[in-house]
């Protein structure tokens, strides 16, 4: 229920437009029930021979609404189609906003599970939430309400045979269906996924089980659980058969129980030719009712889409912004005290009693095996996750004070993945700063060492890349995250590198290339790399090894060599995986 | 016009359930022609001959009887329609994908693979209007309207031809109006498309954006670009609507004109009342299945959209030679059924199963003169390739991304034949040998393996069906795997992917190598078996490595060059060709790809 009314709020702002198109949708159907009532009024008088000027009004009549029938379908289907557009851009807007603070640490479970595809299947089921759901339910009870009145008019007992036949069309047979299906649908939704599942490990793990010559005895897996769909289909389409004969047997027998209650009524309460109207009122007013099974499906797949998504949006967010922010840093000078963290109450601790300073232009690097919890570190300084134990202080203040996006402003970060957005090389570089001067993007283009590749594509900065930039190669993808980067650096003097194995995807050609380009950016700017080769790190002002969340060692290379630990020994595994 | 064909063969599958729910619709619309006569019956008997109840008991029953029959008959008529659909769509999905397998990975695979996919799920399934209502409809609106016709005409032709005249224009008008609206309803909904997708991209770059400090912005832009869809959409609906209002006026100033042409007869009395009430019912019966039409037209369209892309897959040209070599006799049937082409089921055949003599280990590969360009591409993704792998020798290819190493692998494993040129397998060539079971012969750990929705035991069997848990155990200890699954409450039985237990990079890897262990083939194609691993344990797994291809054929695609360099033969690639072959330390001393990948190498970070 309350799903209901929070959907139904998703309508509040366009009420006006809403109310016009139950008008106009009330009316379109009064208009055929017109149709035929006049028509029927038209030739009954007609038989009884009167002057051609008694006919007058009803020849208008059915000119009226034969003509205004179809007027009032076309303004129904304009309005509603725009009640949808609002819809789905309110709801778009609203979802988007409502996942902005969740992102990345509340998202982070559903990643494999396709959660954003889900969600948008949901949207676009709620889309049509007010068409499909809203609308007929509220048209059907203004045409029940009217054509019963205007047949009570002539006898009451009519007005209550033709009350419980809407009633048994519009209310019983919705459901009766559902009842009838509610096994079927549920298994018709868990097959149909358990039938994309397979089919999308079918196709992606084409080359694993055709090389151990297992596409056989897979395809038939994925077959029966296609031919499973299929039965919970047939179950499903024989309910909808029986239900649309159902309905054609109610207002059948409408007519025929008005027929037999209300002959006796002619010459005593009506005259002969208000039976033949009554019939054909009858007849048309069912075309009120006959939405409101589909509609009542509808309903229950947009309440358990909205209760999805409902479900996503209202987990806290991990961080909260303070209430009265400070000013923005400017200096970016960083000191980490004992700070430490799990990712769940009861998880091992993703880093344990850290401490780092990281004054402007000092150069660090995190090294140790996966899972040690190295880029915990640049989650807790970007602010997607919240810390209790420890310090971080920036500018001389607790970053908690900052919002969280003045915080994000001072950092620089390239991680193993860069996402590009389908749009033009030239939108996805200036996304790091929009308001960048064109000799700042040359410059950035220079320094990320792009030119090549704008001289490569057909419309050059203005070459489209794909979605999700399928079109740039993973070398290609490095250097343009590079390319935002400068851009950043250069509005942000106080910039901090946050790399976080920006290499690890790419052919040692293109690791070279990236690193060489780096190198001069990153002269004289605060960094932090996160590796796991040990490489290129003598440079360093400090090399620090962690494992399992603890700091194991620290210092610089050339001393951590010397010293003999942890570092030496995988320095020494290290030197020897190099060839000769 | 080809789709055509191709729906037509479905049709033929399902012609009795079709032809059923044509029947029982066509029977439906004679039951709604007697209840239109009966019911007029009553309302004349009532109005003018001032019949009581028990003398229009007759016309009653009757009338009882013709609307139980309608609503039965149509019931029947939805039930086959839906039955016949759901056939085909089983049919065409069981087609598809078996021609899937037999095209290969190298079809399904890369950019391809998320549309595959689409079309196979959502294009199916929207197959089903137009075979559950469009179909039959189509067969309806021809026959029904000339039923009413027949019936109509002897007892008013004037009525007859005014029906006659306007009937015929909806479906002129649906076609003449509707294909110029469907075509700009098209680009609409290709602009919603768009929208949507810019809006799933918006969803899924949040990170990025938030860590550009972008996000918050994004919300207005949604909303602004959303409203401006909404109004450049609106001012095309207001014309593609159009077409329905002619159809509806059509439909509605036909019933209007009749009841008015046949009010006026009456009024001088020209006409019964009877038939002129009849006629009154049955004119908007006589519209409503050419109405019907025009509503599931639109229905289906999502479907005859859908099948083209489906058909597109079925008209792919197939990668490989033709199975069935002549040198050795195939041991499994082909057979076909119906109009679908069926593929020969293979059964698996275990490893060490060696028919045919070369199939004997150790193994010798040749590749001579080897060139292969992926289909829809121009540039070969290896040309002219020649190069010897000697029995139990350890081969490394070398060289930057894109240059075809994976290629080689793949032309190996035969998901794909190579244009031009031979590979061999001593001496004889693999495309003539029984598929299943050359690749029966081979180990392939690849860098990214896919995991399925299954327990780790049924991942690691899909080597080695079956394999026996002490198998699995001595697999998996194997590639350092033991730790992990040992620390697993549920072992072996530990289910994995959505909603199990997730594997990093590395364990995927090492399962994958596990896999090869299982697997215990001569042959092995390795694609840089350690990409994914931190310095720890890729020297751990270099010990297994070591002993994994002791005594086999070995093709390792390396991307450290410290995996080349204890290869007993480097083979280095440049953008399609094999520029430098002989040993690490001979290619050392040389000038040239290698030693330039190897500067590169050590040249290290910042």
């Amino acid at each position: 229920m309350s799903s209901l009314l929070r959907l139904l709020r998703f309508l509040q702002p366009f009420a006006g437009w809403v109310a016009l198109s139950v008008l106009v949708g009330t009316a379109a159907v009064a208009a055929s029930i017109g149709l035929l009532g006049t028509s029927a009024y038209l030739i009954a008088r007609a038989a009884l021979h009167p002057s051609v000027a008694a006919l007058q009004v009803a020849i208008v009549g059915v000119r009226f609404f034969g003509l205004s029938r179809a007027g009032m379908r076309y303004l129904e289907r304009l309005i509603t189609h725009s009640v949808n557009f609002r819809l789905l851009a309110r709801l778009r807007t609203w979802f988007y906003q409502a996942l902005e603070p969740l992102a990345p640490a509340r998202l982070l479970d559903f990643r494999s599970g396709d959660l954003l595809s889900r969600a948008m299947n949901d949207i676009d089921t709620l889309e049509n939430f007010y068409v499909r759901a809203v609308a007929p339910p509220m048209i059907a009870l203004v045409v029940t309400v009217g054509v019963s009145s205007f047949v009570g008019r002539y006898h009451p007992a009519l007005a209550g045979l033709l009350l419980a036949a809407l009633i048994l069309a519009g209310v019983g047979l919705p459901l009766l269906a559902h009842l009838l299906s509610r096994a079927a649908g549920q298994a018709a939704v868990t097959r149909r996924a358990q039938l994309s599942a397979g089919l999308v490990e079918l196709i992606q793990g084409a080359s694993d089980l055709a090389a151990y010559g297992q596409s056989e005895s897979y395809l038939q897996r994925v077959l029966a659980a296609g031919s499973s769909l299929s039965a919970a289909q047939a179950a499903i389409g024989r309910v909808g058969a029986l239900v649309n004969g159902l309905s054609l047997l109610i207002s059948g027998l409408a007519v025929w129980a008005v027929l037999v209650v209300g002959l006796p009524l002619v010459g005593a309460r009506f005259d002969g030719v208000s039976l033949a109207v009554l019939v054909l009122v009858v007849m048309a007013s069912f075309e009120a009712v006959n939405p409101l099974a589909p509609a009542a499906q509808h309903m229950q797949s947009s309440l358990a889409a909205a209760r999805r998504l409902f479900e996503l949006v209202d987990a806290p967010p991990a961080v909260s912004p303070p209430r009265e922010a400070i000013a923005p840093p400017w200096c970016g000078d960083v000191r980490i005290r004992g700070l430490s963290f799990c990712y769940a109450p009861g998880d091992p601790p993703a880093l344990d009693d850290f401490s780092l300073d990281l004054p402007p232009g000092r150069q660090v690097a995190l090294v140790g095996p996966s899972g040690a919890g190295k880029s915990t570190l640049f989650h807790l300084l970007l602010r997607f996750w919240e810390f209790s134990q420890g310090e971080i202080w920036l500018d001389g203040h607790d970053i908690r004070r900052y919002a969280p996006d003045d915080v994000r402003q001072l950092l620089v970060v390239i991680s193993q993945q860069t996402y590009l957005f389908a749009g033009s090389l030239r939108q996805n570089l200036l996304l790091a700063c929009p308001q960048a001067a064109p000799a700042a993007l040359e410059a950035a283009i220079q320094g990320a060492q792009l030119a090549d590749v704008v001289a490569r594509l057909p419309h050059g900065l203005d070459t489209w890349v794909g979605e999700r930039g399928a079109h740039l190669s993973g070398g290609e993808r490095q250097r343009v995250a590079l390319g935002r980067a400068l851009l950043r650096l250069n509005n942000q003097p106080a910039g901090i590198l946050l790399l976080d194995e920006p290499t690890a995807n790419l052919d040692v050609e293109n690791e070279r290339r990236f690193w060489a380009a780096l190198r001069v950016a990153a002269a004289g700017r605060s960094l932090v790399l996160i590796t796991h080769r040990l490489a290129g790190l003598e440079d360093m002002d400090e090399v620090i090894v962690l494992r399992a969340g603890r700091v194991v060692e620290r210092g610089r290379q050339a001393d951590l060599v010397q010293a003999g630990g942890d570092f030496a020994r995988l320095w020494e595994i290290h030197r020897q995986s190099l060839p000769e | 016009m080809n789709l055509n064909r191709r729906f037509l063969e479905q049709v033929k599958l399902v012609w009795p359930k079709l032809g059923l729910a044509i029947l029982a619709g066509f029977l439906a619309g004679l039951a709604t022609i007697w209840q239109a006569s009966r019911i007029s019956r009553v309302v004349t008997g009532a109005f003018l001959e001032g019949a009581d109840l028990s003398a229009s008991l007759p016309a009653l029953w009757a009338l009882l009887a013709a609307i139980g029959l309608r609503a039965g008959l149509v019931f029947a008529s939805e039930w086959a329609a839906s039955a016949a659909a759901i056939r085909v769509k089983q049919e065409v999905r069981e087609t598809i994908l078996r021609r899937l397998v037999a095209l290969g990975p190298a079809y399904v695979e890369g950019e391809r693979s998320g549309d595959v996919t689409n079309t196979l799920t959502q294009g199916i399934e929207a197959l089903d209007a137009y075979f559950s209502q469009y179909l039959p409809q189509l067969a309806l609106a021809g026959l029904l309207p000339l039923a009413y016709l027949v019936v109509i005409f002897p007892r008013d032709p004037l009525s007859g031809a005014v029906l006659l005249l306007t009937g015929p224009l909806i479906p002129l008008f649906m076609f003449l109006i509707g294909n110029m609206a469907q075509a700009l309803t098209r680009t609409q909904w290709a602009v919603l498309g768009k929208m949507s997708a810019y809006f799933l991209d918006t969803l899924q770059g949040l990170t990025t954006l938030k860590t550009l400090g972008r996000s918050q912005e994004q919300g207005a832009r949604i909303a602004r670009v959303s409203e401006r869809y909404r109004q450049t959409t609106m001012a095309v609906l207001r014309v593609t609507f159009l077409s329905a209002l002619v159809l509806e006026l059509l439909s509605t100033i036909g019933t209007a004109i009749v009841a008015v042409e046949i009010g006026l007869r009456l009024l001088y009395g020209h006409m019964d009342f009877e038939i002129a009430f009849f006629l009154l019912l049955l004119a908007p019966e006589f519209y409503f299945p050419l109405r019907a039409l025009g509503l599931r037209f639109h229905a289906s369209m999502a479907g005859v959209a859908a099948a083209r892309s489906l058909m597109a897959l079925l008209d792919e040209p197939a990668q490989l030679a033709a199975e069935g070599a002549p040198s050795i006799p195939k041991p499994a049937s082909a057979g076909s059924k119906g109009t679908l082409e069926r593929l020969p089921r293979r059964g698996f055949s275990r490893p060490g199963d060696l028919d045919g003599q070369s199939l004997r280990a150790p193994f010798r590969i040749a590749f001579d003169q080897v060139s292969y360009t992926y289909p829809g591409r121009v540039q070969p993704a290896v040309e002219d390739i020649s190069l010897e792998i000697a029995a139990g020798q350890q081969v490394a290819v070398v060289g930057p991304s894109g240059a075809g190493k994976s290629t080689l692998a793949r032309l190996l494993l035969r998901f794909a034949d190579p244009q031009a040129g031979e590979i061999t397998l001593n001496g004889q060539p693999i495309a003539t040998l029984p598929l299943a079971e050359w690749r029966a012969q081979i180990g392939w750990v690849p860098q990214r393996p896919t995991l399925f929705l299954d327990t780790l035991a049924a991942n690691l069997r899909l080597a080695r069906p079956d394999a026996a848990l002490a198998d699995l155990h001595r697999a998996a200890r194997a590639a350092y795997l033991d730790d992990w699954i040992d620390s697993l409450p549920q072992g072996f039985e530990t289910l994995i992917g959505e909603g199990g237990a997730r594997l990093s990079g590395g364990q995927a890897q090492r399962l994958a190598l596990a896999r090869a262990f299982l697997r215990d083939a001569p042959l092995l194609i390795l694609d840089e078996p350690t990409a994914h691993l931190d310095i720890e344990q890729e020297d751990r797994l270099q010990a297994a490595l070591a002993r994994l291809c002791q005594a086999r054929t070995v093709l390792v695609i390396a991307h450290r060059l410290s995996t080349a360099a204890r290869a007993d033969r480097v083979l280095v690639m440049e953008a399609g060709r094999l520029v430098q072959a002989g040993a690490h330390s001979d290619l050392l001393r040389q000038a040239g790809v290698y030693a330039r990948l190897l500067s590169a190498d050590r040249g290290g970070e910042a």
